[in-house]
């Protein structure tokens, strides 16, 4: 199993570093022809609209949407990416994203970086609360019927998973905790044993 | 318990600008013009640096209006300069909700000694640095995020190689000490202890780190990041340029793939003409805006 990390912009490396730590081989991705060696895609935190924009410049939006069709992809979005995978961005239907999950998100949904905020988190199928961190985070505002919501705050829901699709308004890898991380993994094992 | 303004909280809206172009902007429309663009962040100023330069006189923070303007005409973060020191303008900046302040050497300094207790503040700080020292002094006073000074509004970018270059040199120097080499280059450099065995066991800063004052082109950006800063600010650059918005865009695509020489060509081919630019070695001590704050 590989997993790509889309490295446009954004927290990038610190997904590599955690993926690689659980022992897992990490491909960088920026061009087309890259997804196609990876079960798996993380879409790192950053700014959303910065990566749409260099998402389209060489095609790598539908290279990415294909392999995801064809159930060959997991992918897992974390903060900007949780808005770059989402099907609706309230107030900026312009934006380039990917539109996969079924989800209207809003952006900067707790305001603006004064009030970005960390907090422990429960989270569906982790024993204990994960230590979350929100910085200018988005926050799900409506879930289509096959989206199921694994974890929630006061504004909304913040985690949520679509087959073999997740998404967090947080960023675990900003920390030392991998197991959102590692629940993402089981989820591209499914996409890398399909293909034999 | 949910906390607010915490230093992991300053520290990662850095991390995620890594890789990303910041833009200094004048007007709502150039605000705009770096969103369409691609810029992760504007950084909202009066005048840019080219044209304080050229004014002369006291630079000081923007019309809290047009920042404000600007915070409401773009969805990316907004940062604003303030003079080094100057607590006042930092005050209010944090009060209206701006996303990121820049102590910034390229205003007139408020206070001569003194940088801003940044530690105070519930919004993250970015500081200019020649040299791991400086930088150090500045993160231990509280800065979440890092730059060269470079030379500003020159479209030199020597200056900026200078001082990428030093600091990424003595992190190599310092990795390599051993503890009691380590104690002596503490109190050489005037940074605690501490911050220094960090840096050595991370081989880095401990806070983002981006390049600033003089990039001009798409390769400017591209050598920078080759240098190893992790993103690009960009000033007089764009603006002061006969055709801002491809400009932009070419930079912000050079900042994402400066690993790859046939993208870099593509994107630097064909753009009107560049900022005319100063020598940075022309400039007498009394004009060089790097030295102001250490």
């Amino acid at each position: 199993m590989v997993i790509g990390v889309l490295a446009l912009q954004g927290d990038f490396r610190e997904h590599a570093r955690m993926v690689r730590s659980l022992g897992v081989e990490v491909h960088l991705v920026r061009f087309p022809e890259e997804v196609e060696s990876v079960d798996g895609l993380i879409i790192p935190g950053g700014e959303s609209t910065t990566m749409g924009k260099l998402m389209v410049k060489y095609g790598l939006d539908q290279a990415i949407v294909d392999r995801f069709d064809a159930g060959r992809l997991a992918i897992y979005g974390t903060c900007a990416g949780m808005i770059v995978v989402a099907r609706e961005i309230e107030g900026s239907q312009a934006q380039p994203h990917l539109g996969l999950l079924d989800v209207t998100v809003q952006r900067n949904a707790f305001g603006r970086q004064k009030e970005s905020s960390e907090e422990d988190l429960e989270i569906e199928g982790l024993d204990t609360p994960l230590h979350a961190l929100f910085i200018r985070a988005p926050v799900i505002i409506r879930t289509g019927p096959s989206v199921s919501v694994l974890a929630r705050v006061a504004q909304g829901p913040v985690y949520v998973q679509q087959g073999r699709l997740l998404a967090s308004s947080f960023h675990p890898e900003l920390g030392s905790d991998t197991r959102v991380h590692e629940q993402f993994l089981r989820l591209a094992e499914q996409s890398s044993n399909q293909e034999v | 318990m949910t906390e607010i303004g915490t230093t992991r909280i300053k520290r990662g809206l850095a991390e995620m600008f890594k890789g990303g172009v910041i833009m200094d902007v004048t007007t709502v429309d150039q605000a705009k013009i770096a969103e369409e663009a691609g810029a992760v962040s504007v950084m909202a100023l009066e005048r840019i640096p080219a044209d304080i330069r050229r004014e002369g006189g006291v630079a000081r923070a923007a019309d809290p209006g047009l920042v404000e303007q600007i915070m409401d005409a773009v969805s990316i973060p907004v940062m604003a300069k303030v003079r080094i020191g100057h607590i006042a303008e930092a005050r209010i900046l944090e009060y209206m909700g701006v996303d990121f302040i820049d102590e910034s050497e390229v205003l007139t300094p408020a206070d001569v000694t003194y940088h801003i207790d940044k530690w105070q503040f519930k919004i993250p700080f970015v500081c200019g640095a020649r040299n791991l020292g400086e930088a150090l002094r500045r993160v231990s006073e509280g800065a979440a995020m890092i730059r060269t000074k470079g030379e500003p509004g020159t479209g030199d970018v020597s200056e900026a190689v200078t001082h990428m270059r030093a600091v990424m040199n003595e992190v190599r120097k310092v990795q390599s000490m051993l503890e009691d080499e380590l104690v002596v280059e503490a109190k050489d450099l005037g940074v605690n202890v501490e911050l220094l065995r960090e840096v050595r066991m991370l081989g880095r800063l401990p806070v983002v780190n981006f390049a600033a004052g003089g990039i001009a082109t798409p390769a400017d950006a591209a050598l920078m990041m080759m240098l190893g800063a992790d993103g690009v600010f960009v000033g007089s650059g764009i603006f002061k340029s006969s055709d801002p918005l491809p400009r932009a865009r070419a930079i912000v695509v050079a900042t994402t793939y400066w690993e790859d020489p046939k993208v870099l060509l593509e994107v630097s081919k064909g753009l009107k003409e560049g900022m005319s630019g100063i020598d940075a070695r022309t400039l007498v001590e009394l004009d060089k805006m790097q030295v102001r704050g250490n």
